[in-house]
């Protein structure tokens, strides 16, 4: 839920990185820790286990700028992604303004990214969030491993988009990050919508900013 | 309803939250007093200068408070409305308002639980009498409500992220 403070002159946002467990969610947040430089990040919070598995969550707040006076304070959170965690999952959604999933794209991981992804369908649903109605992009992370599986592989199992019902958005919408590809598209006579993706190697830090920036615009975009 | 919605604390709201935060203070003898939202965002505080870093406060306590509830539930009761976390020399006293917001109290060994608990009972009514006076504004649609902040700010968006 984006909070306007005008008393501090801040629009509060939430973003939630969500995905199957060791798919590079933390390591998203740490990249954006280490390179954003100080005076515009806080301090990263990380509820983890001895091994440094993600036992609640992983905090960290960003400034990405300031538009019409007021400066855009996004809240970065990941989840736990182990199934095993799910109630502790569920209460980060809370007042989710924009989700991103992190997609393992090793092929042996390619169940637990479904799974991850129903899983992802159904929290949003118990808070009354519709996951097609609010910002959202897919990351494929891990795209230097040789048993990476195809984008359209990818594309096909976790972002094969959902019916467009509304006629003011059924029109052509190319997507800026990948030409040739559609955000908004008709197949068959019925308009589809897909969800932006990007694709990351999140420990060298390929695309983890691009990822950031566009889910960033979209929930701005949304207030405007 | 489709996400989680917008809203917005103006300056006027902002200061009567603070003062009420101010005078819980003064009759508790209480350190600092801070308001999160349930989403982890702190949205006023008063009292003594935090020398941590309060947004991660901010999302820790939300957190905290959203696993006791779930305890909570699975005991059979429908909410913990306080919280109480006991140190050596510094404690903290966190207490619901109206399920929209939580109120956390810092203070030592110069008052007593009993006194803040006490006087944060009163500040919690105070407290949820101005939240729910806020948000039925915005459920009404009342005419002041202000036109969204970033209406037509599409330009300046695109140029904040490069484009």
């Amino acid at each position: 839920m984006s909070m306007i403070n005008y008393a501090s002159r801040e629009i509060n946002c939430k973003l939630v990185y969500y995905g199957p467990g060791l798919g590079g969610k933390t390591t998203n947040l740490e990249h954006v820790y280490t390179k954003v430089s100080p005076d515009t990040r806080g301090k990263m919070v990380s509820l983890a286990t001895e091994t440094e598995r993600t036992l609640f969550f992983d905090f960290l707040p960003v400034d990405l700028g300031t538009v019409r006076g007021f400066k855009t304070r996004f809240h970065l959170y990941t989840v736990p992604g182990q199934v095993y965690y799910n109630a502790s999952r569920k209460l980060i959604l809370k007042g989710v303004d924009g989700v991103v999933f992190v997609a393992d794209s090793q092929i042996e991981r390619m169940e637990a990214n479904i799974e991850s992804m129903q899983n992802l369908y159904d929290n949003m649903a118990q808070y009354g969030y519709d996951l097609t109605k609010i910002p959202f992009v897919v990351q494929y992370n891990k795209r230097d491993l040789p048993n990476a599986a195809p984008i359209k592989d990818l594309q096909h199992a976790l972002n094969p988009g959902w019916p467009l019902d509304n006629p003011a958005k059924q029109r052509l919408v190319v997507d800026p990050y990948h030409p040739g590809d559609y955000l908004i598209h008709e197949v068959d006579g019925t308009w589809i919508e897909r969800a932006p993706y990007f694709e990351s190697v999140a420990v060298s830090g390929e695309g983890v900013f691009d990822t950031l920036k566009a889910i960033a615009k979209i929930v701005l975009k949304t207030l405007s | 309803m489709t996400g989680a919605g917008t809203w917005s604390l103006g300056e006027s709201d902002h200061q009567r939250i603070t003062e009420q935060l101010s005078g819980l203070l003064r009759e508790s003898s209480a350190r600092c007093a801070l308001l999160v939202d349930r989403t982890g965002q702190l949205l006023a505080s008063a009292g003594e200068q935090l020398r941590f870093d309060s947004a991660a406060f901010a999302s820790l306590t939300a957190a905290d408070f959203s696993a006791n509830d779930q305890l909570a539930k699975m005991i059979g009761e429908p909410e913990f409305a306080s919280l109480f976390h006991q140190g050596e020399k510094e404690s903290m006293y966190l207490a619901d308002v109206g399920r929209r917001v939580i109120l956390v109290v810092l203070f030592d060994e110069r008052t007593t639980v009993g006194l803040v608990r006490l006087r944060v009972k009163q500040a919690v009514h105070d407290l949820a009498k101005v939240f729910e006076e806020l948000f039925a504004r915005y459920a009404s649609g009342a005419p002041d409500q202000r036109r969204p902040l970033l209406e037509g700010a599409e330009d300046e968006i695109d140029k904040l992220f490069g484009d």
